[in-house]
């Protein structure tokens, strides 16, 4: 078996995984809808935004490997950043490894919960990709160029569904409703503000994701009300992925996602 | 599997190549009105750079001509050769007519 790679614990690679991780592990979990949406059409157009989300992490894993032979000499590629680092080496936000039905409530997912949560995460990645634009890192902005196109798409084609289930039918209100219900306790994580945060900002690197916390509210709240779903209260629950402590998801989702580099060390298609 | 009433419409998608050319039909798919049909019909036909504009209409509001029709119709344009415009020279100023 192919043993895990070590990461350099530097704020600036930690600030450029976060934004990779959000991307791949929402792929992977998107990925698993393939052949299995209600419909052709949006099964197409899952897989569609699994695999953009996957072309941004790419060109950012490639971007941290060069940061980090920068950083301590070692040089890592993609697919050894992608798929061989340990559990605690993720620093996605826990939203994102979530199954796609939290409650178990139907394989290989719930819909709703899955709509809402793209939703929410275009949401978020706008706001992320729009403020790289600016970065004094260039190969960021250069890739945030890219990847705002997309993701602008993902907000806007998730958000339309929220609204149409949210304020469709008594049913579907009720499953929207109740997928906010399970995900949105995960929103305060998004917007924890820490060092690694507040270094990427100090240097000019990107925004810490506190200061976008306002403007993402206000976006949701608007599609949430079209949608006429109650906003649920924010609790003091937050949970840590960002700070590599996981859910109890994380690890079946990376066991399954890492299986075949580490069954077959550098396998490549 | 839903009852054919409860199923979506069918919308037929046409897509245009590039600036200046026109849009031709592509294919078809099922949404519940305009606004997700042209969603649905950006990543279903235009994945691969095909188009930079996508139309698209409900198949029912489309009126077809009978193919029963089609003798009737078509085959009399068969010995009809001085309807192309093949025996005038044209100006070269209008060479893509």
């Amino acid at each position: 078996m192919q043993a895990s790679i070590s990461i350099h614990d530097s704020p600036e690679l930690r600030y450029v995984l976060r934004l990779a991780d959000t991307c791949l592990i929402l792929a992977q979990r998107l990925g698993q809808w393939c052949g299995h949406a209600p419909v052709l059409e949006e099964d197409i157009a899952l897989t569609n935004m699994a695999l953009d989300l996957i072309g941004q992490a790419r060109a950012l894993y490639t971007h941290a490997g060069d940061l980090h032979a920068t950083l301590n000499g070692v040089r890592y590629d993609e697919d050894q950043l992608a798929f061989l680092r340990d559990e605690r080496d993720y620093f996605n936000p826990t939203l994102v490894e979530l199954p796609n039905a939290l409650d178990g409530s139907a394989a290989p997912g719930d819909f709703a919960q899955t709509v809402l949560r793209n939703c929410m995460i275009a949401s978020l990645l706008v706001l992320v990709w729009t403020a790289l634009l600016r970065s004094n890192d260039k190969a960021l902005a250069a890739i945030a160029e890219k990847a705002i196109k997309e993701a602008r798409y993902h907000q806007q084609h998730y958000a339309d569904w929220v609204v149409r289930l949210g304020d469709g039918t008594d049913v579907s209100a009720k499953r929207m409703q109740h997928a906010l219900g399970l995900l949105w306790p995960y929103v305060s994580e998004l917007f924890v503000e820490d060092a690694i945060d507040r270094a990427a900002a100090t240097q000019g690197l990107g925004p810490a994701w506190s200061t976008l916390r306002a403007s993402w509210m206000s976006q949701m709240q608007s599609v949430l009300e079209a949608a006429q779903l109650q906003v649920p209260q924010l609790n003091a629950f937050c949970s840590t992925g960002r700070c590599g402590v996981h859910s109890e998801h994380m690890g079946f989702l990376l066991a399954e996602m890492q299986h075949l580099q580490r069954a077959y060390p550098g396998a490549v298609w | 599997m839903n009852q054919p009433a409860q199923e979506w419409p069918l919308w037929e998608v046409f897509v245009r190549a590039r600036a200046g050319l026109d849009h031709k039909h592509c294919g078809s798919l099922h949404a519940s009105d305009a606004k997700m049909a042209i969603q649905m019909a950006r990543d279903v036909y235009t994945r691969r750079q095909e188009g930079c504009s996508v139309w698209v209409v409900r198949a029912d509001h489309i009126t077809a001509s009978d193919p029963q029709n089609k003798e009737t119709y078509f085959d009399p344009a068969e010995d009809k050769v001085y309807r192309h415009p093949s025996f005038y020279r044209l100006p070269d100023a209008v060479d893509h007519m």
